[in-house]
């Protein structure tokens, strides 16, 4: 066979300047498509030039001192990459449940006693839910993951159909039944917003594949269809490996007061989250939802105090 | 013979073969433990392979460790073997990886060859085994499962587990 480098799409322009090694003098497109306070995300393809994939990248700090911004990169990155492996190991590693995975918040103990699991959740339950990690250098910080298609639950919102409430409905269960899950695994995600929780298309045994790995995208459309799909969560920077209720309670509380204020006219509807969630941790949901009440009321009280 | 490039990659194309039912297994490891620089090649144990990504996920690992100038092994194809590992000891990883006496079928991996009709002419005339295409059926018709679950630790040998066994090659050394 050939050399595949034919098959790269010749690069016209230069790669954007902020990306690392090897990433800077590839001939492979790099397509910003978005820029966080912290990260900046990229489509490219990884390992094959067919397999689409997403480059997250933690730029240089220049206003911070070069020892302490490369201790802080490195962390992030590598905490974000040892949770998706963790996630992704989910009913696969040998012994059951999550394998143990240096805790990313190293020295710090947590409540869980750091036995980095939870109860487990089936053979590759995760898999799909969460990306994959194909690729990481922590002294470069950047991360590579499986690409996620679809668009973000915040942009299907804002598209969705308003009189199909019970579409809207659907998908908010679907996101609790996924918390659940996560939960469940023994992570809490620590940053869950509707910008962090993707929908893509369901992929049905007869969908067609592109060339570049394309699917087709739901979403873009302003009907119901919208917002059916499977349920990712994404941006695992924050995530830790925690199985405390506190912890989990306020997972659920972040999400509850980010889909408020970015989705006020949808925030009546909140209650189908938490039920759903309840319903997928099983047992020790209850306590969980209980404790997100005491939440709730702590957060009251600090904003009435400013 | 299959010639690879990996995205991001350009100067260093891999060249492959695999080869079935290898008669001389315990002669290649005699060649590398002699360090013979004729056979600068990473010679991998296709038994522990699962796919191509599989192997992908760790050619890139260790050409892109050591262009940062990170090199834990002793030059870039022994690092490929290393990069199969998900642990970060080097004798074990040649051990469970890499050829050894009682291997059947071996990978082949040249990385960036300056003569690429001389190197797969050396190893047809080196290996004494039958070449087949390097697809994931092929592969997947030479792992040893048990082998594959002990060496990653894991239950499942799968689709699934392809996710996590690349993940593992990824996070390796943090
Ligand atoms: N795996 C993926 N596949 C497809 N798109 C993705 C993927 N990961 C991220 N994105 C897109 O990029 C955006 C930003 O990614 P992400 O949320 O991980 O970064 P961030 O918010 O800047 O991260 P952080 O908060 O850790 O600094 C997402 O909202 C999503 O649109
Ligand atoms: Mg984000």
């Amino acid at each position: 066979m050939a050399s595949s480098q034919e098959d790269h799409p010749l690069q016209t322009q230069p790669q954007p300047r902020t990306l690392p090694p090897p990433f800077n003098t590839s001939p492979a497109p790099c397509v910003l498509i978005a820029q966080g306070a912290e990260s900046l995300l990229y489509r490219t393809t990884f390992l094959t030039p067919t397999q689409p994939a997403a480059l997250k990248v933690r730029p240089e700090k220049k206003w911070r001192h070069p020892t302490l911004d490369k201790r802080l990169t490195r962390q992030r990155v590598l905490a974000e990459a040892r949770v998706l492996v963790k996630l992704s190991g989910e009913g696969i590693v040998a012994g059951g449940g999550g394998r143990k995975v240096k805790d990313p918040k190293k020295g710090k103990e947590k409540e869980s006693g750091g036995d980095g699991g939870g109860e487990g959740v089936g053979v590759g339950a995760l898999r799909g839910v969460v990306p994959a990690v194909l690729g990481l250098d922590w002294e470069r910080g950047w991360i590579v993951m499986e690409w996620i298609e679809g668009v973000t639950v915040k942009q299907a919102i804002y598209a969705r159909d308003l009189a199909d409430e019970a579409a809207l409905k659907g998908l908010l269960r679907r996101i609790g039944g996924v918390v659940g899950l996560l939960h469940k695994a023994g992570v809490v995600h620590g940053d869950l917003t509707t910008s962090n929780v993707m929908l893509r298309p369901t992929v049905s045994s007869s969908s067609t594949t592109t060339e570049e790995g394309e699917k087709t995208k739901v979403g873009d459309g302003g009907d119901g269809a919208g917002l059916d799909g499977d349920i990712a969560l994404i941006d695992f920077g924050l995530a830790t490996q925690s199985i405390s209720d506190e912890d989990r309670a306020v997972d659920l509380y972040v999400l509850e007061r980010a889909f408020g204020s970015t989705h006020p006219k949808e925030e009546g509807l909140f209650g189908e989250v938490l039920e759903a969630y309840g319903e997928s941790m099983g047992k020790g949901g209850k306590v969980v939802l209980r404790r997100l009440e005491d939440v709730r009321m702590r957060g009251r009280k600090k904003s009435m105090i400013g | 013979m299959e010639t690879i490039t990996l995205p991001h990659l350009p100067n260093h194309p891999l060249q492959l073969l695999l080869f079935r039912n290898v008669k001389n297994a315990a002669f290649l490891r005699q060649q590398l433990l002699d360090g013979n620089t004729d056979f600068e090649y990473a010679f991998l144990d296709a038994a522990v392979i699962l796919s191509r990504q599989h192997v992908l996920a760790a050619c890139f690992k260790a050409i892109n460790g050591i262009s940062q100038g990170r090199l834990k092994s002793k030059n870039v194809h022994s690092e490929i073997v290393f990069d199969m590992s998900p642990n970060s000891n080097i004798s074990e990883s040649f051990r469970r990886f890499g050829v050894s006496d009682t291997t059947k079928d071996i990978l082949a991996i040249k990385v960036a060859p300056k003569d690429p009709a001389q190197v797969e002419q050396h190893l047809r005339d080196s290996v004494r085994g039958t070449t087949i295409f390097i697809t994931d059926e092929n592969l997947a018709s030479m792992t040893d499962q048990a082998r594959i679950r002990k060496a990653y630790k894991v239950d499942v040998v799968s689709q699934e587990a392809e996710a996590y066994i690349i993940g593992c090659i990824a996070i390796k050394g943090s």
